[in-house]
C-alpha cells in the first residue's frame, strides 16, 4: 500500500512537474518556419505580415487584440473607456496609463516619452511609414506624466483603438531611433534588425531575407516567462514543404501560414509529428462584378470607367443569376478544407458586425437560368445565350495561384452550364496587385467583366472597409487608376450612410450600418458575389503547448506563453 | 601577354557599362511593381509615400545615374573606409534594397560564405567525380564503364536540380530521416558534432548539383580525350616503346585538359551566382535564393546589383580563361 501512494505520488509530482518548473528560460529552443522569410523587424518600414508578426515577438503595442477580436492591455494597467474618464466624453481624446515599473530588454525604463516618439516617427511625411493608417486622425500626442499618455483626435472617433494598438503599432524605443526620423529611417539598419523592446524575446542575430535568432528577454515583465529560452525564426521555401517540416518530419516545431489543399493536409498528418489549426478573421474571396464597359473598343481613357456602364453586368438579375450558379461548398471543399467556410458576406467577422445572410449558400442553377431567361437572356444556336443579337460573353481574371485556377476552372463549368461563355485569364500576383497605371492588368484597372481576389481589413472596425465603395473612390485616368472602389459602385445612399457610420458612436447602431451597407453590396445588388471566408492555417507540433492562433493580431501574440510538452 | 591583358580589361569597361544599362532597363521594364508587396488593407496614399521614401518614383535614367554613382562610387569607398578605417563615405546613400530598407552590399556578403561552402564544394566534388570518370570512358570506349558513364551523365544532365531535390528530400529526410530537409544557417562548426551536422546538412544540396556538374565536366573529358587518344602524337608515344600509364596520364591526359580547363574556369561565375532553384528547394541562403527573392519582391536595387555583379565576373573568369589558355598550350600566343 505504501508503495502504490509512493509511485501515485511520485506520478502526480511528475504530471504536475511543468506547471510547478514554470520558470523563463527552461523549455530550450523553439523553432518557427516562415514560408516568406522575413525583411526586417520593424513594423514601420514594411507593412509585410511575415516582418509585422516576427517584430511582435520583440516590439510590443499598448494594447492587442486577443483571438476572439476584443482589445486586451499588454503595456498599459487598464483599458481605457468613457466610464473610467480614459476616452474623453466628446471621444476626441484617448488617455493610456502606462504599467508601473515596465523596463526595455536592455534595462532602461520604458516611459511615454517612448510612446511620443514612436507617433512622431511614424508621422514624419518623409519617413514613408507603412502603418500611416494607424495615425490617421490623430492630431497630438502628448505625454503628462512619465506614465500618462494623451492622444487628441482631430475630430470625435468613436474607434479610438486604433494608435498604438495591435502588432501593425508597435511602441520604439526614443533612445534607439532618435536619429532614425523621416528620410534617416532606412538608414538606421542595426535598429530596424535588432530593435530593442519590450516583449518576451529580443534579437540576437538577424540575417536578411533568411533567419532570425532571438533569446528571452531577461527583463520581461512577467518573471516565469517565456518559457523558452531561445527562438528560431527561418524563412523561405514554399507552403507545402513548411507544412510537410513540421507535421511530416518534426523538423520545425511552428509554420506560419501553411495553405495547402485538404488532400496534401490529410496525406501529412499521417505522419504523426504534428497538427494544422485554423482561425477565422475577415479574409473573404470574392468575385468583383464591373459596372463598367472594360471592351477594348472603347478608347483608353473611356474603357473600363463611369462614362460607360457595362453592357451586361448592369442588370441587377444577371448579377444574381451568376451568384446563384455557384456551389460555394464544392469550392471550400476543393481550395480550402477547414481552412474555409462558404459566406454570403463581405464582413464576414466580428460577429456583431456579420450580417445572417445565408440566400447564397445553396447553389440554384434552375432559378439561375430562369432568372436569364426573365431577363431576356435567351439560349441561342450555339448553346451561348443572347440579347438583341449580343452574345454573352465574360472574361474572368484573377492572379496566379493554384487553388484561384481550380475556383475559375470550377466556376467556369457553372457559367458555362448557366449559358454564358467565359474566357478565363490568370496574371502574375506581382502585376495584378502591384497598382501600376500603365499596366493594363492591374485590378484596380479592371479590364475584365468579372475578377477574382481576396482582401481584408486591418483590426476590428470595419469602417474603413466599407467606406471603400464611395463614388469618389472609384479608380479612373484622373485618379492614375488609384480607388478602393474596384467595381465602381456608386449610391447616393450609399455614400450617405458612409456619411452617416463616420459620425456615429454608438456600437450597437454602427454594426447595423454596417450590416445595412454589407448588405447593398452582396444580397441587394450583387456587386461583390463573396465566396470563401479563408481562414489561417499553420501548423504546430505535437510537443508545442499553448499555441492560440490568433487571426486578429499578430498569429504569434501569444509567444510568452508557449511551452514544450513533455 | 601583358598587353593583352591590359587591352582586354579596358575593353571590358564599355562592356559592361554597357550591360548594366541593359540589365537596368529590362529589370525596370519587366512587369512586377514592389507596391504589389504591400497589403492591400493600406490605404492608396500610404502606399503612394512608401513609394515615394523608397525612391521608386522617380524616371528611370535618374534612378540609373544614381546606381552608377552608388555603385562605382559609394560602395567601393565604403569598403575602402571598412578596410582602413577612414570617414570618405559618412553621410553617402548606399545602394539600399527595398525588401530590408538595408544595403545590399552587407546582404552580398552576409550570403556569400554560404553560396562559397555549398555551390564550391558541390563544384569541386563534381570536377573531381568528373575527370577521372571521363578520362577511363574514353580510354574504354564503349565498354560497361563507359555506358553506365554514359547513363549517369544523361541523367544528370537531363533531370532537372528542382526534382532530383525533391526525391532526395523524399527519400532521405522524408522516409529514411538521415539529412535534414532545411539547411540551418545559423549552425556554427565549433566542435565534431557540429561539423558533423553541417555536413550532414550539406549533404543533400551538395550530393544534387554535384551530380549536375560532373555529368557536364565528364562529357566534355571524355570527348576531348577521345579525340587526343586517335593522334599521331600517341601513336608515336607507342612506338617509342612507352607504357600505357605514361602515354594516357602524361601526354594524352595532358592535352586533353586544354579546354576541359577553360570549362572549367568558366563555370565559376556561376558558383557566385549561387544554384537558384537548388538553394530555394533546401532553403540555403545563399546569393541564388537573395536573387530569387529579391525577384519576386520586385526588389529593383538588388536585382540590379546582383546581376550586375554576376556580370562583372563572367567578364572576369572569360579573360581568366583566355589567359589560362595561352599558360596552358604553348601554340596559342596572343602577342
Amino acid at each position: 500500500m505504501k508503495m502504490k501512494s509512493a509511485l501515485l505520488g511520485a506520478a502526480c509530482a511528475f504530471a504536475f512537474a511543468p506547471a510547478a518548473m514554470a520558470e523563463r528560460g527552461t523549455d530550450g529552443n523553439v523553432k518557427v518556419l516562415y514560408s516568406q522569410a522575413v525583411s526586417i523587424m520593424n513594423a514601420y518600414l514594411s507593412s509585410g505580415t511575415k516582418d509585422v508578426e516576427v517584430g511582435s515577438l520583440v516590439l510590443e503595442p499598448l494594447a492587442g487584440f486577443d483571438e476572439v477580436g476584443a482589445v486586451y492591455p499588454r503595456l498599459v494597467s487598464e483599458l481605457p473607456s468613457l466610464e473610467n474618464g480614459g476616452i474623453s466624453e466628446d471621444q476626441t481624446s484617448i488617455t493610456w496609463k502606462l504599467k508601473e515599473g515596465l523596463l526595455w530588454s536592455d534595462g532602461t525604463p520604458f516611459t511615454a516619452d517612448d510612446v511620443v516618439f514612436t507617433a512622431a516617427y511614424c508621422m514624419d511625411p518623409a519617413g514613408g511609414c507603412a502603418q500611416g493608417a494607424k495615425y490617421e486622425g490623430v492630431k497630438t500626442v502628448e505625454a503628462l506624466d512619465p506614465l500618462t499618455v494623451k492622444v487628441t483626435f482631430t475630430g470625435p472617433k468613436p474607434n479610438p483603438f486604433n494608435a498604438f494598438v495591435g502588432s501593425t503599432s508597435p511602441i520604439l524605443q526614443k533612445a534607439q531611433f532618435a536619429n532614425c526620423m523621416g528620410a534617416a529611417a532606412p538608414t538606421c539598419t542595426d535598429a530596424n534588425f535588432k530593435p530593442i523592446g519590450t516583449g518576451p524575446f529580443m534579437v540576437t542575430d538577424f540575417k536578411v531575407n533568411d533567419s532570425v535568432e532571438l533569446a528571452a528577454n531577461p527583463n520581461y515583465r512577467d518573471p516565469a516567462k517565456p518559457a523558452f529560452a531561445t527562438l528560431s525564426v527561418k524563412g523561405g521555401g514554399d507552403a507545402a514543404s513548411a507544412a510537410r517540416a513540421v507535421v511530416e518530419t518534426g523538423e520545425f516545431d511552428y509554420a506560419w501560414n501553411t495553405q495547402i489543399n485538404p488532400e496534401l493536409q490529410a496525406q501529412m498528418i499521417s505522419g504523426g509529428k504534428g497538427q494544422f489549426v485554423s482561425g477565422f478573421g475577415t479574409l473573404v474571396e470574392r468575385i468583383e462584378m464591373n459596372l463598367t464597359d472594360p471592351s477594348p473598343d472603347l478608347a483608353e481613357g473611356e474603357r473600363a470607367t463611369v462614362k460607360h456602364p457595362h453592357p451586361i453586368l448592369s442588370d441587377l438579375n444577371v448579377r444574381k443569376a451568376l451568384s446563384m450558379a455557384i456551389d460555394r461548398n464544392l469550392l471550400v471543399e476543393v481550395g480550402y478544407g477547414a481552412a474555409g467556410r462558404p459566406t454570403c458576406n463581405l464582413v464576414p467577422a466580428p460577429a456583431i458586425y456579420a450580417s445572417p445572410n445565408t440566400d447564397c449558400l445553396t447553389q440554384d442553377m434552375d432559378g439561375a437560368k430562369a432568372l436569364l431567361d426573365a431577363a431576356g437572356w435567351t439560349v441561342g444556336a450555339d448553346g451561348i445565350r443572347e440579347k438583341d443579337g449580343k452574345k454573352f460573353k465574360l472574361l474572368y481574371q484573377t492572379s496566379v495561384n493554384p487553388v484561384r485556377q481550380d475556383f475559375q476552372a470550377l466556376i467556369k463549368g457553372w457559367w458555362n452550364e448557366l449559358g454564358v461563355d467565359v474566357e478565363l485569364k490568370s496574371i502574375d500576383g506581382g502585376v495584378f496587385f502591384g497598382g501600376d497605371a500603365g499596366s493594363p492588368d492591374t485590378f484596380q484597372k479592371f479590364y475584365a467583366d468579372v475578377e477574382m481576389y481576396a482582401n481584408n481589413f486591418d483590426g476590428t472596425d470595419p469602417e474603413p472597409y466599407v467606406a471603400q465603395y464611395t463614388c469618389d473612390k472609384i479608380p479612373s485616368p484622373e485618379s492614375q487608376w488609384q480607388g478602393e472602389n474596384i467595381n465602381r459602385f456608386c449610391d447616393p445612399a450609399y455614400d450617405a450612410l458612409v456619411a452617416e457610420l463616420i459620425q456615429t458612436r454608438d456600437e450597437a447602431k454602427r454594426a447595423e450600418l454596417v450590416i445595412r451597407m454589407n448588405e447593398m453590396l452582396t444580397k441587394d445588388t450583387y456587386t461583390i458575389v463573396p465566396l470563401v471566408d479563408r481562414g489561417r492555417l499553420s501548423a504546430h507540433s505535437n510537443t508545442l503547448g499553448g499555441v492560440v492562433l490568433n487571426v486578429w493580431d499578430s498569429e504569434m501574440g501569444n509567444v510568452e506563453n508557449w511551452f514544450r510538452i513533455k | 601577354m601583358l598587353t593583352f591583358t591590359l587591352r582586354r580589361l579596358l575593353f571590358a569597361i564599355p562592356t559592361l557599362l554597357f550591360i548594366s544599362l541593359l540589365i537596368f532597363l529590362l529589370v525596370d521594364l519587366a512587369p512586377g511593381s514592389p507596391m504589389s508587396q504591400i497589403p492591400l488593407t493600406v490605404p492608396p496614399e500610404v502606399r503612394l509615400k512608401i513609394m515615394e521614401a523608397m525612391g521608386a518614383n522617380e524616371p528611370v535614367m535618374v534612378r540609373y545615374v544614381l546606381w552608377l554613382k552608388q555603385f562605382f562610387v559609394v560602395e567601393p569607398l565604403v569598403l575602402w573606409v571598412h578596410m582602413w578605417g577612414t570617414s570618405f563615405s559618412e553621410g553617402m546613400q548606399r545602394i539600399v534594397s527595398w525588401q530590408s530598407r538595408s544595403p545590399v552590399m552587407d546582404t552580398v556578403v552576409q550570403r556569400l560564405p554560404q553560396t562559397m561552402t555549398v555551390i564550391g564544394t558541390s563544384y569541386v566534388l563534381g570536377v573531381l567525380i568528373a575527370l577521372p570518370i571521363g578520362i577511363y570512358s574514353a580510354y574504354r570506349q564503349y565498354s560497361w564503364f563507359d555506358q553506365i558513364g554514359t547513363f549517369v551523365a544523361m541523367i544528370g544532365f537531363s533531370v532537372p536540380t528542382f526534382f532530383t531535390g525533391l526525391v532526395l528530400i523524399l527519400v532521405f529526410a522524408v522516409n529514411l530521416q538521415w539529412f535534414p530537409s532545411i539547411y540551418d544557417t545559423s549552425l556554427r562548426v565549433t566542435d565534431w558534432a557540429s561539423f558533423v551536422k553541417q555536413a550532414k546538412q550539406m549533404a543533400m544540396p551538395v550530393m544534387v548539383l554535384a551530380l549536375y556538374n560532373a555529368a557536364q565536366i565528364s562529357r566534355y573529358m571524355r570527348s576531348s580525350m577521345l579525340e587526343n587518344l586517335g593522334a599521331d602524337y600517341v601513336r608515336t608515344a607507342r612506338a617509342k616503346g612507352l607504357s600505357e600509364r605514361i602515354v594516357v596520364l602524361k601526354h594524352v591526359v595532358r592535352n586533353s585538359m586544354i579546354p576541359v580547363v577553360t570549362v572549367i574556369a568558366l563555370g565559376i561565375p556561376g558558383i557566385f551566382g549561387g544554384a537558384i532553384i537548388t538553394e530555394q528547394v533546401f532553403r540555403v541562403n545563399g546569393l541564388g535564393a537573395l536573387l530569387i527573392g529579391a525577384i519576386q519582391g520586385s526588389d529593383l536595387p538588388t536585382v540590379q546589383t546582383l546581376t550586375f555583379i554576376f556580370a562583372v565576373l563572367i567578364v572576369l573568369f572569360n579573360l581568366i580563361a583566355d589567359i589560362l589558355y595561352g599558360l596552358l598550350d604553348p601554340r596559342i600566343r596572343y602577342d
